[in-house]
């Protein structure tokens, strides 16, 4: 049972009906990252898939853009507690990167310039989950943002949708990435407010 | 990049308001007395919860402006942001012997671990000060031989924390040396115009690059993101920078 804090009444909005436990609405775009913003050029941009000892498959900026792509509005929540609600983003969807992936395997990490890392399975990042994201709000991804391309992963902490991102290691088990080694949950649903790793 | 992992059990308890002091016109320290407080290291943050008589709460992230410390005792000191939900309450409501809540500690990464004994670059933007003086508080409370230096970005004079403790810390030999950036309005008769900080001020104010400091920096996004590019171009590893930003919204500090 909650302690009530005397005299405190809070503000409530009919979206954060909306929102996941805990989280809060924000009209701004906050960002979080461990180290300095990297700043790729894109002549020396890549994309790679590999399986922990061979690349399956590599896309250059020119090549990456010549895929199809998808624009998509979602909800995004950060485990700094703040939502932002019909956010507009326009990606590669993973489900083209891995179309003719020849793998079984359960797991990704996902890896970074400036070498963050970050845990999936693969099954949250198939079936129109998750974006390769190279444009927001209309316009090209900044640096902080996670530009020149970030995944997008809406339904986990955002933390699982990693900036600078520039590639994908396929993985027969699950293994932590930067932040899960660092006490922040292993899948991390924001529904079911998995922050930190002993829940 | 190689963190310390902090993994402990992350469960509510009661902190009792034990004392409250203004640091500016818009910043307050709320010193609380948490129910078995399992400690915490410098640089480390709590999510603290408000809730209202009909159950509704409310909860944010704060770092922890105190040392470590085994009294189960630690400082928040929380900047009122316009328009908050949280922080105008903190500030302006709260009493000695009110009872909240926290949880934490939390975060394994923006942290300053005693056995760290090289020297260390804090880069503080405005209510960024708060987890960097815990590092300092740490340093100084243990007579760590690590060589501190803080260059802390301010609007103007009134804006800064922890004044006189800061003047304090640097007057003890070369334990801590602290330069100031105004960039809105300075102290009369400062040497610099009022500005963000630049190239020259870096070169002025942090350990040249060679002597491979440790660099914590925390402040708003746009801060961060300015000094962190300063560092790198003066020739500062981006490997050695940690970082903590906050958003114009964020009521992270």
């Amino acid at each position: 049972m909650a302690i009530i804090s005397r005299g405190f009444a809070g503000r409530r909005s009919a979206a954060e009906a909306k929102l996941p436990p805990g989280q809060y609405l924000t009209a701004d775009f906050p960002v979080l990252s461990a180290g300095p913003t990297p700043h790729i050029s894109l002549d020396r941009w890549e994309f790679t898939i590999d399986d922990g000892s061979k690349v399956l498959k590599r896309w250059d900026w020119k090549s990456f853009r010549e895929l199809p792509t998808e624009t998509i509005t979602v909800d995004i929540h950060c485990v700094t507690r703040w939502s932002k609600l019909d956010t507009s983003w326009e990606g590669v969807s993973l489900d083209v990167l891995l179309a003719d992936v020849k793998s079984d395997v359960p797991y990704a990490m996902f890896r970074s310039y400036g070498d963050y890392t970050t845990n999936l399975p693969l099954k949250d990042v198939m079936n129109k989950q998750a974006w390769i994201a190279f444009k927001y709000d209309g316009a090209d991804l900044e640096p902080e943002h996670g530009g020149p391309a970030r995944l997008l992963v809406p339904h986990l902490y955002l933390w699982k949708s990693a900036k600078w991102v520039k590639g994908m290691t396929l993985m027969p088990h699950d293994k932590p990435g930067f932040w899960e080694n660092l006490g922040y949950h292993i899948y991390g649903d924001p529904w079911q407010e998995q922050r930190y790793s002993d829940q | 990049m190689a963190g310390t992992a902090v993994l402990r059990p992350v469960t509510w308890r009661s902190a009792t308001v034990v004392g409250l002091h203004d640091e500016t016109a818009t910043a307050r320290t709320l010193a609380l007395a948490v129910r078995d407080w399992p400690g915490h290291v410098a640089g480390q943050h709590v999510d603290l919860r408000l809730t209202a008589a009909d159950g509704y709460s409310a909860v944010r992230s704060y770092s922890i402006a105190s040392a470590p410390s085994s009294d189960g005792h630690i400082e928040l000191t929380i900047e009122r942001l316009q328009n908050g939900e949280v922080s105008p309450y903190l500030t302006q409501q709260v009493m000695v012997g009110d009872e909240l809540e926290v949880r934490g500690p939390i975060g394994g990464w923006f942290v300053w671990h005693p056995e760290q004994t090289g020297p260390i670059q804090l880069v503080a933007g405005g209510s960024g000060i708060v987890p960097l003086m815990a590092m300092i508080r740490s340093r100084i409370s243990l007579g760590s031989a690590a060589q501190f230096r803080l260059l802390y970005s301010v609007r103007e004079p009134g804006a800064v924390f922890y004044r006189d403790e800061l003047r304090a810390v640097s007057n003890q030999g070369e334990a801590v040396i602290v330069t100031y950036a105004y960039t809105r309005v300075t102290p009369k008769d400062w040497p610099r115009p009022a500005g963000r900080i630049d190239a020259e001020l870096v070169a002025k104010g942090t350990w040249p690059s060679n002597l491979r400091p440790s660099t914590y920096v925390c402040g708003p996004t746009s801060f961060v993101e300015h000094t962190t590019e300063l560092l790198i171009a003066a020739g500062h590893d981006r490997e050695r920078i940690r970082t903590e930003r906050f958003g114009a919204t964020g009521e992270r500090k």
